[in-house]
């Protein structure tokens, strides 16, 4: 190995560091706030991707009945529920105010995608979609069983991907694809050619995590968030609705995934089902960090990042299972470090 | 009743093979699935932990008997037992790694050993790559082959049956009773003396033990593998199999396992057809079917038929108890002294040397405000927490920084303040958990039935000390339906049943009604008059006085007092604590 495949090695490392830090950042704020592993993270990679893709051609993707679909049930849902609780003179405007952002997103991605605007444009659209799909899954498969032990919850969250990768399938077909970069700019350094989007990779990942510091550290609704995840009942005592928390953690986590699947649908191609490996590895970073620190996240993130892209230099074939095989020795660092701890159902 | 059921199931099995060849491939794959779903059943539903690795441990029987009797012509029986050993160290391993912390890294570790061996069986050329091994030659016993597929499909139930019957038989023992006990949390069991630890790693053994058979009987039914059957997505939808089917039974793994290969086949017929496109649109309905049953079923399938089968008959005791005994200590002779405890929370002390003697035959009150330390000074005693300095001793020997299952072992048994009972089992099991240090049987006799005449003993001890509190009439209905007041009496006679020689009882009056506390009441006069020695932490000061022979009282984690009842009554220290100030 010359320094001229290390440096290439180590940027393409860094690439894919960065969008796990992403998905890793998703993966432990769903935890904390819900206690739900969440593993369809990597499908709104995917999603969003595919999403994109399906603007470029100018048909409506299949998200955007996703959301609709998903609206109703949830509208249904939330009547059903204030009917059981005995609340039905609250039932018309709750069914009101669940169905408008489904139906006002649904109605803008119809009305957009065959009109062929400008990719700034489409990655937006595809954002808002993606991004609404993660407060209606929240609302349609997790808000009724919140208070599930974390096993039911993980169960759940499976359930959620394996219909998640099908209705992929589905929307999407079985083609691979690949979207447009954002910049097709090459920057020559000596043996180094860094490409366009390799830099908008990293300003983007560096603008978000900024941009999650602040929200976290600064505004009430991230307080809020980073309450619930310390102490739920605490939080629920000052007034933090749990429910409206999941829903907001959701949302990040689909903005977040949706993100990174814009972000490297330019540099591998994304098929329906190239999420869940994506998300798990997101999955692995958040394990580093033990599911709860974010900065520990991040180096876990860099770590397989790292070990990624050089033993697919060296054992190409081997790639993910260097990758998977890793969490093995991360997790007797873990367990020898724990103090002995146990969790009730 | 349930006889019936069980025959028209057996009679059912055995009929599938006069049916088209269809249904016996069908009929043989649901058997090979039950064995897993089995482990399942017995990891997620009963002991609450879980695993995505299943379809691995599958891959790894499967895969090991083909290299072995292809490549090396190995005798497939050798080969199963290279694939259970290896299945072993590999769950040993993962065990190992993962168990001691919290009960979402078994599931992430299996997850991720499951794709990385998914990706070894596709890649390593020794191993076929994705096209896999062909020519695995068929099982034979004694010259004869078991080529014909319904003798095939026989051999396979036969596993799966004795599977079941095994698990059944396991959970009706002893350590299948601890066993029951982990899905609280692990405190209960080790205060018994079971070893959480070594439970939860022997069900994940058992569960990829069978796991491992299922694999290696499908390898030799197949006569070829190829990663493909055992990819996460598999080990998955054995998940969803006893989550539809109901988790917390062994026949929910039966259920489950015939629904989705039935399920699984149809909607791989129709599905594409429907759709217009070849895939695996089942995924789709799968994942919606389990969203439905988590949010309106959450039991499975099966709950909903036990509920018209009638209830089970009543566990058989024996007449006499003649389990051994512990010798009492004398009355007066000094039992149980703490020495200067002390226990630090960060910054925070929580009990700050404390030290009093409980002696054989007393009952000793330790009560205090809230907050004052009793519960943290209880838990020092019982071993649920490390002490930061100080001593316990239990008769003359340290039982400080012991384990609580050892410290049960020396003869300490305790109550719970928030009721630890297995709320589906019967008060009578529920009682039996305290003799698990009273006897020995192991996993192999439980599970071979050998155990009946000692189960009976148990049996019998349990409904003794059952009687003892005068709570014999309940003996067989389920510990859930009691009310609290009643719950903690059967916390009682569990600690009972340990025979131990300290009665340790954590606030067992709190939450209870009048006529309830008067009845606990009762019943503790009733122990003293027996010569039992207790400890009882409570702020319930009423409750205490006419009771103790003698009260401890702690306030911000000080010893405040010590004496006989009526000199603490009118301790103006303790008034003050207790009614701020006269």
């Amino acid at each position: 190995m010359d320094s001229s495949i290390f440096l290439l090695l180590a940027q393409d490392a860094l690439t894919n560091g960065a969008i796990y830090i992403l998905l890793a950042m998703a993966t432990i704020l769903i935890f904390g706030v819900t206690r739900i592993t969440f593993l369809p993270q990597g499908e709104f990679v995917s999603y969003g991707a595919l999403t994109l893709a399906t603007l470029q051609m100018g048909k409506v993707p299949g998200t955007v009945w996703l959301v609709l679909v998903l609206g109703v049930v949830a509208a249904i849902m939330e009547a059903f529920r204030l009917q059981r609780a005995g609340l039905s003179r609250e039932i018309p405007v709750a069914v009101v105010k669940t169905l408008i952002p489904p139906l006002v997103v649904s109605g803008i991605g119809y009305v957009c995608a065959p009109l062929n605007l400008n990719l700034g444009l489409q990655v937006l659209l595809t954002i808002m979609i993606v991004t609404m799909l993660g407060p209606l899954v929240y609302r349609v498969a997790f808000r009724p069983i919140a208070d599930a032990s974390i096993l039911n919850l993980l169960i759940a969250a499976v359930a959620v991907h394996f219909a998640l990768v099908g209705l992929g399938l589905l929307f999407f077909g079985a083609e691979g694809v690949r979207t447009p970069a954002f910049s097709e700019a090459q920057i020559n350094l000596g043996v180094l050619t860094i490409t366009g989007q390799s830099i908008w990779i990293y300003v983007t990942s560096i603008a978000f995590i900024g941009l999650l510091a602040y929200f976290f550290g600064r505004t009430m609704y991230g307080k809020a968030l980073r309450a619930v995840a310390f102490n739920r009942n605490g939080a629920r005592l000052v007034g933090i609705s749990p429910s409206l928390a999941g829903t907001l953690a959701f949302a990040l986590a689909a903005l977040i995934g949706c993100l990174s699947g814009i972000l490297i649908g330019p540099i591998t191609t994304i098929y329906y089902d190239s999420g869940f490996l994506i998300g798990l590895k997101g999955f692995v970073s958040a394990i580093v960090g033990g599911m709860a620190s974010y900065p520990l996240a991040a180096g876990g993130a860099l770590l397989v990042g790292f070990s990624e892209s050089f033993s697919s230099f060296w054992l190409s074939a081997y790639k993910d299972v260097v990758v998977f095989t890793m969490i093995i020795p991360v997790l007797l660092w873990l367990s020898l470090r724990s103090v002995h701890f146990e969790e009730e159902e | 009743m349930r006889r019936v059921g069980l025959i028209v199931f057996l009679a059912l099995v055995a009929m599938i093979p006069l049916c088209p060849p269809f249904y016996v491939t069908m009929g043989s794959y649901i058997g090979l699935y039950t064995m897993v779903a089995l482990g399942l059943v017995l990891l997620t539903g009963v002991t609450g932990l879980t695993s995505f690795g299943q379809a691995a441990f599958m891959g790894l029987g499967a895969y090991t008997t083909a290299v072995l009797t292809t490549t090396l012509s190995w005798s497939p029986w050798l080969a199963l037992v290279i694939a259970l050993l290896l299945t072993i160290g590999v769950a040993l391993v993962l065990g190992a790694i993962t168990l001691r912390m919290g009960g979402h890294y078994l599931p992430l570790a299996t997850i991720a050993w499951g794709i990385s061996l998914f990706f070894l069986f596709g890649s390593l050329p020794e191993l076929g790559g994705q096209t896999g091994l062909s020519d695995i030659p068929a099982l034979a016993i004694a010259g004869v082959e078991f080529r014909d597929e319904r003798i095939y499909y026989y051999l396979i139930w036969l596993v799966c049956l004795v599977a079941m019957w095994g698990t059944v038989n396991l959970l009706d023992s002893r350590e299948g009773r601890a066993i029951r006990a982990l899905k609280g949390g692990l405190s209960m069991a080790e205060a018994f003396g079971a070893s959480g630890l070594r439970l939860k790693m022997v069900v994940f053994v058992y569960s990829a033990i069978l796991a491992c058979l299922a694999g290696w009987l499908y390898a030799h039914m197949q006569r070829f593998v190829n990663p493909s059957p055992f990819g996460v997505n598999t080990g998955i939808e054995f998940l969803f199999m006893i989550t539809i089917g109901g988790a917390g039974s062994i026949w929910g793994s039966v259920v489950g396992a015939t629904l989705i290969t039935f399920l699984k086949t149809a909607l791989q017929g129709i599905l594409p057809k429907l759709i217009g496109q070849t895939g695996n649109f089942e995924t789709i309905v799968f994942g919606v079917m389990i969203i439905l049953v988590l949010q309106w079923m959450r039991g499975g399938i099966w709950v909903f038929f036990e509920r018209f089968l009638p209830s089970k008959p009543n566990k058989a005791i024996g007449d006499t108890s003649d389990l051994p005994m512990r010798t009492q200590p004398q009355r007066g002779e000094p039992l149980l002294r703490v020495d200067g405890i002390r226990k630090e929370f960060g910054g925070l002390v929580a009990v700050k040397n404390v030290s009093f003697d409980v002696c054989a035959g007393e009952i000793v009150g330790l009560i205090g405000p809230n907050g004052a330390g009793k519960s943290t000074t209880f838990n020092l005693i019982s071993g649920e927490l490390p002490r930061t300095d100080g001593n316990v001793y239990l008769g003359t020997e340290k039982i400080s920084g012991l384990r609580p299952s050892k410290i049960a072992r020396r003869g300490l048994s305790r109550t719970f303040q928030h009721v630890k009972l297995i709320p589906g089992m019967t008060v009578i099991e529920n009682v039996m958990i305290g003799a698990y240090l009273r006897t020995s049987e192991g996993f192999f006799s439980a599970g071979l039935r050998l155990n009946r005449t000692i189960e009976k003993k148990v049996g019998a001890e349990a409904a003794k000390q059952l009687k003892r509190v005068g709570l014999e009439e309940s003996m067989y209905v389920p510990a859930g339906s009691l009310p609290l007041g009643k719950q903690r009496i059967v916390e009682i006679a569990r600690a009972l049943c340990s025979d131990p020689i300290l009665l340790l009882l954590d606030e067992p009056a709190a939450g209870l009604r009048y006529k309830e506390k008067q009845e606990l009441a009762r019943l503790l006069e009733q122990l003293r008059g027996e010569g039992m020695t207790v400890l009882i932490v409570e702020h319930d000061m009423e409750f205490l006085m006419n009771l103790v022979d003698r009260i401890v009282v702690m306030e911000f984690g000080r010893k405040l007092a010590e004496g006989l009842p009526h000199e603490i009554r009118s301790n103006p220290e303790v008034l003050e604590a207790y009614l701020g100030g006269v």
